[in-house]
């Protein structure tokens, strides 16, 4: 691929989260380069998730500094860490189930969106226009993840992949620079992976956006994936390329379990 | 007709440029082209093939699916006095090396990435293909191969060039004569490399103009483009005919948006081989199935009204008070509403081609009112051969020569047809050409058929698989393969048939059953199955089979010809005949021969009257895996019947 990968956008230093005496993640570090595709592994329980929401705001970590576009935050706010420019898909969907497709992608427009409810609930001359201008941009979302069919299907009645393209659908109404995608293929079957990581793949390329993703599936991140972060017990065990990662005789035995 | 391809397209754009051309839906939007706007695409596209080095008498490959670009690439070509390949978009890339080596194509221009990456596949295998353009650049950004251009490209490069020329296009259009190649189609071939089927602007639009006239087409029809472009039917009606009536094609969003864009377009002229009619129908059913039990009821009485008084009306023919009373309250409740949910409220005009179709479909669609009919045709002919005029559609013919058609059938029953819409010729291959095209003009269709009373053609078979039954109670009896088969795919449940009769003492049949309506069916009477192979071999399943199978026997013992060619044994084949694994023709057409082979263990096991039959085949799967599929198969006896008229 000859995409150029740049300077580092977002790093983490140093963090801490414990929940009462448990510790979920300690002493993390670790950096995501623009234009990557960097991938968070673990076993079940290894803190990937929790990092995910130290980045994205949703846990307060007790130490450490999150560094975005050069300005440091000791914690980040779920609001601000989207109008800066980072969007996230969740490992149970969070998606408007009665809504259809088309909306549940709109809603991911809200942050862009200037007129106010009254202007839009009057169908204000800006507000329609406004909207016009987002729909365009929502359509672009659902012929890039080839969904057309399903534009005016409720989500709820959709099969569980389609769900997750979505969900994909509506991080990217975002037009986000940095893409967290939590387990993007947990529950998926082959067919259906090969469409998501192609979907990863092109949004990455296309759109030249960042993708963090934590996946469960080894297979699908040794293929996809410029650079991975290996978790286990809330430590970092290995952090490189998908090769060194697989040859970390750490991350295998944590993976494989060791010989005694 | 004394024109060609792209002065058609000039008049258009001279005297109505405002008009639409062409649909697309892009972005949830139906975006349309004028005729204007197409010609000045067409006058950029023909610059830059062109600069490129496109030659007149040059073949280009198209393939994919209908989209504007790639008409405007075909017309482009046209003008330069190149000739257009269409080819399947769904076939395997090696399907394409054939005919790429055989007209030693150097130019392709294809939709999307998915498109492109076979071709770049095959370049090894095919020296003379040089430029590839693609229309759809998503994923395709990082492609560095040499010779892969985007259409933008093209385009942007010619109109510099336009700006320069002016005249150029018109100069080349006019340059272009009625009786230059127009377009080379590949026919599926079931045996051995597929022939290039040439075809002139005069024979093409000859044919397409006849049809036109028939059925009173004119530029306000509304058509949806949705076949691929390299079935000649799909060439004819939204091509060919579309520039001889200039009405507006529409392209769909995507292949699975179709029955959506179907609604929003309302099409007046529609065409669709039987199995979309079957589609839409088994669909239909399912969902009132799903109804409540008063809708259900509703329909159920309507459709019996619909089924006696609706072919009635649609003939012409006079209906009691009472009849029409019934049957226009049915329009307003049932029949009205139906046909908007299908898409067909403004349907005029509708064809099914391409094979035959079943007689419960067929009435099904004019009994809900909507015209459709029949017509006969081939690739060779450039379709137009029979068509069914408008009050006189029946389901077993397929109606009455055209306008400049002469039809006669030759002494073994084989339908010979001489028209100004014949073949030029196989490319390449005179002896091939000669066989079907004789000295004074007549093609031999290789169909077995005949005219009835009424001087309507009914085709039989293809005139190789009609055999005789050797041995047995029926011996001498004709076998006709394709009419048995067809009778047992008129069945819902049933969705491949594969009959071998000739030369043995017997006919037995090979099945593939419909998954989704058999599926449905099990699902209803709580009759649990883990996937095709296992629902294939229920018991229960196999009786479902069966009646249909007896039924077919009952049918056939009332024809005087064909009554020696009831089904005496058969079998449900452990996994659906599939166009990749070589069982199917590109157009879903069963290859027998091949079938048999493959099979081998199972025709042997059917007439050596096993009761039960082990067999592994492999399978090919979509992603260009393989695997295989086993199980042990039953083999089942049918009653058949005696001959209706004769001492039972």
């Amino acid at each position: 691929m000859s995409r150029d990968i740049g300077d580092v956008i977002l790093d983490v230093n140093n963090i801490s989260l414990r929940f009462g005496g448990v510790k979920a993640l300690s002493d993390i570090s670790f950096d995501v380069r623009e234009h990557e595709i960097r991938a968070i592994i673990g076993p079940n329980g290894a803190g990937k998730s929790s990092m995910l929401n130290c980045i994205n705001g949703v846990y307060t970590p007790q130490q450490g500094q999150i560094t975005f576009r050069g300005q440091t935050f000791s914690h980040m706010d779920s609001h601000q860490v989207a109008v800066m420019g980072v969007a996230r898909t969740f490992q149970n969907l969070a998606l408007f189930k009665g809504m259809s497709v088309l909306d549940n992608i709109m809603t991911g427009r809200n942050l862009r969106m200037k007129s106010n409810l009254f202007m839009q609930a009057i169908r204000l001359g800006p507000a329609e226009r406004e909207e016009i201008a987002h729909r365009k941009r929502v359509e672009e979302i659902i012929d890039f993840l080839e969904i057309q069919p399903y534009r005016k299907t409720p989500v709820g009645q959709l099969p569980y992949g389609l769900q997750k393209r979505v969900d994909l659908g509506r991080a990217l109404a975002l037009e986000p620079q940095v893409l967290l995608l939590d387990e993007p293929m947990a529950g998926m079957n082959v067919e259906e992976k090969q469409d998501m990581c192609r979907f990863i793949l092109d949004v990455n390329d296309e759109f030249g956006t960042t993708v963090v993703l934590i996946e469960h599936d080894m297979g699908v991140v040794m293929d996809i994936s410029d650079r991975v972060v290996v978790l286990d017990y809330g430590k970092k065990i290995g952090d490189g390329t998908p090769d060194e990662v697989r040859n970390n005789p750490e991350v295998i035995s944590a993976y494989l379990g060791t010989g005694h | 007709m004394n024109t060609t391809f792209p002065r058609l397209l000039q008049n258009h754009a001279q005297s109505r440029p405002g008009d639409d051309a062409l649909r697309e839906k892009e972005y949830g939007i139906w975006q349309p082209m004028s005729w204007a706007a197409l010609y000045t695409q067409v006058n950029h596209m023909a610059h830059g093939f062109h600069l490129a080095g496109l030659a007149r008498g040059d073949h280009v490959v198209v393939v994919g699916a209908n989209r504007p670009r790639l008409y405007a690439a075909m017309l482009a070509v046209q003008a330069l006095g190149g000739v257009p390949i269409p080819l399947y978009q769904d076939a395997v890339a090696t399907e394409y090396v054939f005919p790429i080596n055989n007209a030693e194509v150097r130019f392709a221009v294809v939709e999307n990435q998915e498109q492109v990456d076979k071709l770049l596949d095959i370049q090894p295998d095919c020296a003379s293909l040089t430029h590839v353009y693609y229309d759809d650049p998503r994923g395709l950004r990082n492609y560095k191969q040499a010779g892969l251009f985007s259409l933008d490209a093209l385009v942007h490069e010619g109109e510099n060039a336009a700006a320069q020329a002016p005249g150029f296009l018109s100069a080349q259009i006019d340059a272009c004569q009625p009786d230059d190649v127009a377009a080379m189609f590949f026919t599926s071939g079931t045996t051995g490399n597929p022939k290039g089927v040439v075809h002139t602007h005069r024979s093409l639009l000859d044919r397409a103009q006849a049809g036109a006239d028939f059925d009173h087409l004119t530029n306000r029809e509304e058509v949806l483009a949705y076949m691929p472009l390299a079935w000649i039917g799909q060439n004819i009606f939204s091509y060919a005919q579309w520039l001889c009536c200039g009405y507006v094609v529409n392209c769909p969003e995507s292949a699975e948006t179709i029955t959506i864009d179907l609604k929003e377009v309302g099409p007046t002229y529609y065409f669709a081989p039987p199995r979309v009619f079957e589609g839409l129908l088994t669909n239909v059913m399912i969902r009132m199935e799903d109804a409540s039990p008063l809708k259900r009821r509703l329909f159920h009485f309507f459709m019996d009204v619909a089924r006696t008084y609706g072919p009635k009306r649609m003939d012409g023919e006079a209906i009691g008070l009472w009849g029409r009373l019934l049957y226009g309250v049915g329009d307003l409740l049932i029949y009205g509403p139906l046909r908007n949910n299908l898409g067909f409220s403004r349907v005029r005009v509708g064809y099914t081609a391409g094979e035959a179709i079943g007689p419960d479909l067929f009435t099904f669609y004019r009994a809900i009112g909507i015209n459709l009919k029949q017509l006969y045709g081939s690739t060779e002919t450039a379709v137009f051969v029979c068509l069914q005029p408008d009050n006189q559609a029946r389901a077993d013919t397929v109606g009455v020569p055209c306008a400049g058609v002469e039809i006669k059938v030759a002494d073994n029953g084989e339908i010979l047809v001489k028209s100004a819409g014949l073949l030029k010729g196989y490319f390449k291959n005179p002896e091939a050409t000669a066989e079907v095209l004789t000295a004074d003009g007549w093609y031999h269709t290789s169909d077995a058929g005949f005219l009835d009373a009424h001087g309507h053609l009914k085709i039989i078979d293809r005139v190789k698989d009609v055999g005789r039954i050797q041995g047995g109670s029926n011996d001498g009896a004709m076998f006709a393969p394709k009419y048995v088969e067809n009778k047992l795919k008129f069945f819902q449940y049933i969705k491949e048939a594969v009959a071998y009769g000739d030369g043995r003492d017997k006919v037995c049949v090979m099945l593939n059953i419909d998954f989704d309506a058999v599926g449905n069916w099990a699902e209803r009477r709580n009759l649990p199955y883990a996937g095709y192979t296992d629902l294939a071999q229920k018991a229960e399943v196999y009786q479902l089979v069966l009646d249909c199978v007896e039924k077919v026997n009952a049918d056939l013992a009332a024809d005087q010809l064909l009554a020696g060619s009831q089904i005496s044994r058969f079998l449900v084949l452990h996994k659906e005949l599939d166009a990749d694994d070589g069982e199917l023709t590109r157009t879903n057409k069963v290859r027998r021969g091949f079938i048999a082979d493959k099979y081998g263990v199972l025709v042997t096991a059917l007439y050596e009257g096993k009761t039960q039959q082990f067999i592994e085949t492999a399978v090919k799967f979509e992603d260009g895996r393989s695997g295989s599929v086993s199980a042990t198969l039953k083999l089942m006896d049918a009653t058949t019947f005696a001959p209706v008229g004769q001492a039972a």
